[in-house]
């Protein structure tokens, strides 16, 4: 059982997890278009089948000197009583610290978090009898986040991060969230919806009426974050489950993208692409186009049905 | 010449916490940790300096992250410069700073080892609110050390995280200041994480301005916390004004409330200027009131007159009213335990006709068209017509009928007590199929597009398909007595396991649950996103459906056992204390409560302004939905 686990977490590099690659998405062997997950297969499934495209991409910028985002990203689908459900988990971590320790702690909250979830549901994964996990969603994901919290503590003392994760299951979604990276849904006419709450303090200033949000953006301390992982002594995530678009786009990513590219220019970028890869690709042309400032990150999930 | 230090050395840059049983400096042996945080660790130590004697010392590790030497030579000489500022305080509640020094990356605080309790702690383990008057005299304690440190010279001390878990009460119930070394850290990071503690903090500290204010707005949030029992943390950072502590915690006077107010400012300025004029506020309005007393009456709620909500009529049956109404073009219909089923008019409440069933009728008619559905304990399926009053048809089951019928495409779902659930179909007047459960269902099923939902008395909860197929099932521990609803996808159910459960309604996956403090045969509702629902443990609850919290939540004197209900921004719901209640949905106020008779079962109906509801005092109340107090 742990050995499927270990074969996708183990090392570096492995399926579709994001690691501190400094260019473009060269490393990483996604090839999402040809591997579209759907319940096609299934004689017993539902009358519409869901199909997850996923394109993402991991990139250092143009000005900084450490990647300090990571990304993990697994779509498979989940067997439960003789109905297979197109299933999807995708996380974002962007690390703080300076000095090699932010890049640490990305990668450990990630790997954490991914791990943490995965065994809970791994039986369903499984295990072809189909046992529902008893623990609920919501739980699941809060505890992958306080996993990720002490992973960090522990291997990476004095660092934090952000951590903004998706648990999909066909057309249900659990998101849990601390920080400042972003998790959006656009949908198929290219509004933008944004589903997560910055925890920055700009953000909370915004909300109390001291700033607008133009002076939010420039403010000195916009990087200011109140609430991430490794920093306090508790960590409390915000966590959302609510129902996820027949058709549509969720899109994962940190400031490093949100802070360059406007939203109407990433959703016009999203829905005009051919895939969700390509899409990634020019959201990446376009960050850096802005100076790439920061380490650019974004993984972006197609949902059709 | 400084000791080389007894213990293992990493060779990557991770900094491994001192083991037990590490002599440090030569001089101090570490024998457990005592907490750890991302920018220090600190350690419980024996002073070896006096072998005759257990001499407890804390040790404070920090690490120094700055890579290159002359960043850290600065740093450390930083450190070394308040370390000696700090060591110059004498202050009973300020633990004495016996040693520092530094090694490699590692800088150590030797300070005095205080036993005792965080007011962290001892907040969290005390069952309800913590004394008024105690928080109070901690408050004056703790601004008497706040002015210390803040009229030191020859600089003032800020002590920057004032919060309930850096305030130890020690065993001579005295309080002491401990992390005292938070105004000793390193320089924060560069790209933005805090000194101070959020929630806890107040605005300005994060854009690096750190003023004896920062002390005042601490204490006051700590005054705030321990008062409330709200971890501002938890909260909305600088929300104190939205949570002001006299709606949270009844035994707060206006005048504490208002100290409390000042002292969190969001302006500094607006803030007490000193520590010792917020300990002048207090003493002053200690000795206002009379002899210690320092809350008021509980006066707080004006008490709302029972006998100003009239009912527009009643109508009297000859047994119980268990069962909630139906209303259709202007009829009312309601089951009595009198076996009767009754429709009567909206307006005036006189009766169209009633029509006698062998058994009690607990459960809810449903219309269709020109038939009224109903089961009774006399086993069957009731299909009367709504203009007579006259019996069309029946079904029969194998056990008294307490669930109530539900109309979906042309059939009706019912569940009954003899462990089925059953669809009929409605033309031809005949049973089409029934699925044998594990238990008796007293749960109304709930019809979606496509599935059928409803639960057992043993726990377990269905979604069946229209030809009588299992989808999925769910075990729960104990009765769903309660009716499901669907609101985005999910299904939502309670259990007398104590859980509002919230299931994926394709798959059956359980996205999140809610516990509530005792069981719950409350059938759920959702209006704004907002999930209602009521529990044996006397309170009405308001929980967020996306993110699973509670919002609200409002305590009744007796056991909810029927399901509220929303008209408009209003919620109603009836108790077993007898009051029929009206509730503003977004806040959990009260608006006004009627009182009947005797306890109430049933869920209140609600059609064109006026509610319905009965009780077992054998009434059938109208009420006008908009009574104000």
């Amino acid at each position: 059982m742990s050995d499927f686990l270990k074969n996708i977490l183990g090392s570096k590099g492995e399926t579709e997890s994001g690691g501190s690659s400094d260019q473009g998405t060269s490393d990483l062997p996604t090839q999402p278009n040809s591997s579209p997950v759907n319940s096609d297969s299934n004689p017993n499934s539902s009358n519409n089948p869901t199909r997850f495209n996923v394109g993402l991409v991991n990139s250092i910028g143009l000005q900084r000197e450490h990647n300090e985002d990571a990304l993990f990203a697994m779509t498979t689908y989940l067997i439960s009583n003789n109905s297979s459900l197109p299933f999807g988990l995708y996380i974002i971590a962007d690390g703080m610290g300076g000095h090699l320790h932010g890049e640490k702690a990305s990668e450990v909250a990630i790997h954490a978090m991914a791990f943490g979830v995965l065994t809970k549901l791994l039986p369903a994964i499984q295990d072809l009898s189909g046992e529902i996990p008893s623990d609920t969603f919501q739980d699941i994901m809060k505890e992958g986040v306080q996993a990720a919290h002490q992973a960090i503590i522990e291997q990476a003392p004095g660092a934090g991060s952000t951590l903004t994760g998706i648990l999909l299951l066909r057309d249900q979604m659990t998101i849990a969230h601390i920080g400042d990276s972003r998790a959006y849904a656009i949908d198929t006419q290219g509004n933008v919806n944004l589903l997560t709450t910055d925890h920055s303090l700009v953000k909370r200033l915004e909300e109390l009426g001291q700033i607008t949000s133009d002076e939010a953006a420039i403010h000195p301390q916009r990087n200011v974050l109140y609430r991430a992982l490794g920093q306090a002594e508790m960590v409390d995530a915000d966590l959302i489950s609510a129902p996820v678009p027949n058709s549509g786009y969720l899109v994962l990513c940190s400031d490093g993208l949100w802070g360059v590219v406007p939203d109407d220019e990433m959703a016009n970028i999203i829905s005009s692409a051919n895939s969700p890869q390509e899409a990634s690709q020019t959201l990446l042309e376009a960050a850096n186009s802005a100076g790439g400032p920061d380490n650019i990150s974004v993984i972006i999930i197609e949902k059709s049905s | 010449m400084k000791p080389v230090m007894n213990t293992k050395q990493s060779n990557n840059s991770e900094d491994i916490s001192l083991q037990k049983g590490t002599r440090l400096s030569d001089r101090y042996l570490i024998q457990k940790t005592i907490s750890t945080s991302s920018r220090s660790t600190v350690y419980q130590a024996r002073d070896l300096l006096f072998p005759n004697v257990v001499k407890l010392v804390a040790v404070k590790e920090m690490v120094n992250p700055a890579p290159d030497s002359v960043d850290r030579e600065t740093k450390v000489k930083d450190f070394e410069r308040q370390v000696n500022l700090l060591a110059t305080l004498s202050h009973p509640s300020i633990p004495r700073i016996f040693d520092y020094f530094t090694q490699g990356r590692h800088s150590y605080l030797v300070l005095e080892y205080v036993q005792g309790e965080t007011l962290e702690t001892i907040l969290s383990n005390s069952p309800g609110f913590l004394p008024t008057e105690q928080v109070i005299q901690w408050t004056i304690g703790l601004c008497e050390v706040l002015q210390y440190l803040h009229s030191h010279q020859p600089e003032p001390v800020i002590f920057r995280d004032l919060n309930p878990s850096n305030i130890i009460l020690d065993q001579h119930n005295n309080l002491m200041l401990v992390d005292f070394g938070i105004a000793i850290t390193f320089q924060d990071m560069e790209d933005g994480s805090l000194s101070g503690t959020q929630g806890y903090s107040p605005p300005e500290q994060y854009q690096g301005e750190v003023s004896t204010q920062v002390d005042i707005y601490s204490l006051g949030a700590t005054m705030h916390h321990l008062l409330s029992g709200q971890d501002p943390r938890l909260e909305p950072q600088y929300s104190f004004a939205e949570r002001p502590i006299r709606q949270i915690n009844p035994d707060i006077s206006p005048d504490i409330e208002a100290i409390i107010a000042t002292a969190v400012q969001y302006q500094a300025s607006d803030r007490y200027q000193s520590a010792d004029e917020m300990k002048s506020a207090l003493l002053e309005m200690i000795g206002r009131s009379d002899s210690r007393q320092l809350s008021p009456q509980f006066d707080a709620v004006i008490p709302i007159p029972d006998n100003t909500i009239q009912p527009l009529w009643t109508f009297t049956c000859a047994d119980e009213i268990r069962g909630s109404a139906s209303c259709d073009r202007g009829i009312v219909y309601i089951g009595s335990y009198d076996n009767h089923l009754y429709a009567l008019n909206i307006e005036s409440g006189k009766m169209h006709w009633k029509y006698q069933t062998e058994g009690g009728i607990v459960s809810r008619p449903a219309i269709l068209n020109d038939s009224v559905f109903i089961g009774s304990e006399d086993n069957r399926l009731h299909v009367i017509s709504r203009r007579s009053g006259s019996l069309l048809w029946t079904y029969y089951t194998k056990g008294p009928v307490r669930s109530s019928p539900f109309a979906a495409h042309g059939h009706i779902f019912l569940g009954s007590d003899d462990w089925a659930i059953h669809a009929i179909n409605i033309s031809g007047g005949r049973g089409i199929w029934q699925i044998e459960t594990s238990s008796e269902v007293r749960s109304t099923p709930f019809v979606a597009q496509d599935a059928v939902y409803a639960g057992n008395e043993s726990g377990e909860f269905y979604c069946l398909d229209f030809r009588g197929g299992i989808k999925w099932r769910y075990k729960t521990k104990r009765a769903i007595t309660s009716s499901p609803t669907i609101a985005e996808n999910l299904v939502l159910f309670c259990s007398l396991d104590s859980h509002l459960y919230a299931l994926d309604a394709k798959s059956g996956y359980l996205v999140w649950r809610f516990k509530m403090d005792r069981g719950s045969i409350s059938s759920p509702c959702v209006a704004d996103g907002l999930i209602f629902t009521g529990s044996i443990d006397g309170n009405i609850y308001c929980i967020n459906l996306n993110t699973a919290k509670e919002v609200w939540r409002f305590q009744t004197e007796h056991q909810i056992t029927g399901s509220p209900i929303i008209l408009a921004d209003r919620l109603y719901c009836g108790s077993v204390d007898g009051n029929l209640y009206c509730l503003d949905h977004q806040t959990g106020q009260l608006r006004w409560k009627f009182k009947t008779n005797n306890p109430i079962t049933a869920t209140p109906a609600a059609q064109d302004d006026m509610i319905f509801i009965g009780s077992t005092d054998n009434q059938f109340y109208a009420l006008p939905a908009d009574a104000s107090g």
